[in-house]
């Protein structure tokens, strides 16, 4: 099997306080609740090809709430 | 306003309403990062400057030490002599929470949870369209003109309009609105007077409103918090008369000032002007570098519990400049701090503030700056200052351009 590097991406939701620059950034990997703080997508899992988009969601929450993971 | 002997040091005698630190203040701040990156003077009872983004940061975070019962640093009487130390209330302390953002842990919670869903990114995005509308009317009033006021034709009618809606408050009244933001936050840094004249009249006023909605149920925000409740109790008048004044002082000044300061800054570079109008793709990314470079809000926090941050000593009862403008201009957080870079893809900037008062309309301010600039491109592609000695900015908690004249190519 040929190694496959599979992020994922985790938000704790302490630190979250919904600035909601992640879900501008990457919609397809984190969703708002009803107070606008954030929750991944489903597991977190990052499909292929959206892995810059989760870097640039880490590296832009002013939180630093966002980790991005080798699954 | 008072007389203000002059700068000569701006480590230990700072002195932020000083005309040049109003007009230019970055290079001050750069300086200071450098050689006194926590700055302090004896003006206004004692402040503290920090410019670093990790020291403004920890003080966000610490709201044990850093209280946010005061949160803007201004003129006070004299301070009580020593033997009776105990901090006097100012006069109308009572009336001037305005919760959440006056309120510490545990209070601040409960009363920032209650408005949360009125403020998310989805509750905003119904806003656009009648935000889109707002604008475009403004600039039917000077398009066919060859030059306009950015600041006082355009960039300040926009947030007033759109939090006049969504309190249901009646738009011909936003010069009202004005006028009180004007008192409380610029006269009223350094005469009382102006201060205690804003705030009964805007008590008057909401009173008013209040009792109307009791009467005549809207679909506004104020019809919300009568029904709203924090704790199974329904809110008391003066919680919802100090959330009112916050929302409509929070998200008036602050909104104008960061579409003026984008205004001022087209205005200037053709370049950014011409990508924008043709990548429109890239204008998240060039609203958000215009957040951190031209931050306009500086939030206080008085210092509740002796401490030290970065290695300097703060002492009880002083107040703390929370500058997240300067911040946002650190170089050892964002590279070329100094340079607008309007494709800047990292971008943790700190312009809405960090911690647990993150701003509640960020959604809402994005959105009506976003709105703003993408209708004046569309309209007035090209577009110079008239006269760049002309612009004003304001001082005190909220920077932005204040008279903007500008001439249309
Ligand atoms: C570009 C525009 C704006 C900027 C730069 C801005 C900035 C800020 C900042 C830095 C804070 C944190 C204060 C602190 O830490 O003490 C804050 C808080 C707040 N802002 Fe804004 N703001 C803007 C627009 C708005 C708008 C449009 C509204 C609503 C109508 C609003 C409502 C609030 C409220 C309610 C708080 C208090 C939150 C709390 O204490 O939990 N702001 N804002
Ligand atoms: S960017 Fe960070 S703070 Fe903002 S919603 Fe996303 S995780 Fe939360």
């Amino acid at each position: 099997m040929p190694e496959h590097k599979v992020l994922q991406v985790i938000v704790d939701p302490e630190r979250c306080q919904g600035h909601n620059r992640c879900k501008a950034i990457a919609p397809s990997l984190f969703e708002l609740d009803e107070l606008g703080h954030a929750r991944v997508v489903g597991d977190g899992m990052v499909p292929p090809g959206l892995e810059d988009k989760a870097r640039l969601a880490e590296a832009n929450c002013p939180e630093f709430a966002i980790k991005v993971a080798q699954a | 306003m008072t007389d203000r002997p002059p700068v000569s040091d701006w480590a230990k005698d700072f002195d932020h309403l000083d005309p040049r630190w109003v007009t230019e203040p970055y290079q001050i701040w750069d300086e200071l990062r450098r050689q006194c990156p926590v700055a302090h003077t004896e003006r206004y009872n004692g402040v503290y400057f920090p410019s670093r983004y990790a020291d403004i940061r920890a003080i966000a975070y610490d709201t044990e030490h850093f209280s946010s019962r005061r949160v803007v640093v201004r003129e006070m009487p004299p301070r009580v002599p020593t033997d009776s130390a105990k901090p006097k209330s100012p006069p109308g302390a009572s009336t001037l929470a305005s919760p959440p953002i006056t309120s510490d842990p545990p209070y601040h919670r409960p009363a920032r949870m209650l408005l949360l869903p009125a403020f998310t990114p989805d509750a905003i995005g119904r806003l656009e369209a009648k935000t889109r509308a707002i604008c475009g009317d403004l600039i039917d009033r000077f398009a066919s003109n060859d030059r306009c006021d950015a600041a006082t034709d355009y960039a300040q009618h926009v947030p007033v309009a759109v939090i006049a809606h969504m309190l249901g408050l009646p738009e011909g009244d936003g010069e009202k609105f004005r006028r009180w933001i004007h008192l409380l936050l610029h006269e009223g840094i350094a005469e009382n007077a102006s201060f205690a004249q804003a705030l009964a009249e805007m008590d008057d006023y909401f009173r008013v409103q209040i009792a109307s909605r009791r009467s005549v149920p809207g679909e506004d925000l104020i019809t919300f918090l009568l029904g709203a409740q924090m704790e199974d109790q329904p809110l008391s008048d003066e919680h919802i008369i100090g959330t009112l004044r916050l929302l409509l002082i929070a998200g008036i000044d602050t909104t104008w000032s960061a579409i003026g300061s984008c205004l001022w800054h087209l205005a200037q570079h053709r370049d950014d002007r011409r990508r924008l109008v043709t990548e429109p793709a890239l204008m998240p990314l060039a609203v958000e570098e215009f957040l951190r470079a031209y931050a306009p809000v500086t939030m206080a926090r008085q210092v509740a519990k002796e401490t030290t941050v970065g290695g300097c000593p703060f002492k009880e009862r002083e107040m703390v400049l929370l500058s997240f403008p300067a911040a946002n201009r650190d170089p050892e957080v964002f590279p070329q701090a100094d340079r607008v870079l309007i494709d800047r893809a990292e971008n943790r900037h700190a312009a809405f503030g960090l911690g647990i008062h993150r701003c509640i309309g960020s959604n809402l301010a994005r959105m009506e700056i976003t709105v703003a600039l993408e209708e004046w491109l569309t309209r007035i592609p090209d577009f110079d200052l008239a006269d760049p000695a002309s612009v004003t900015w304001s001082h005190g908690p909220v920077r932005g351009p204040r008279k903007l004249p500008v001439v249309f190519r």
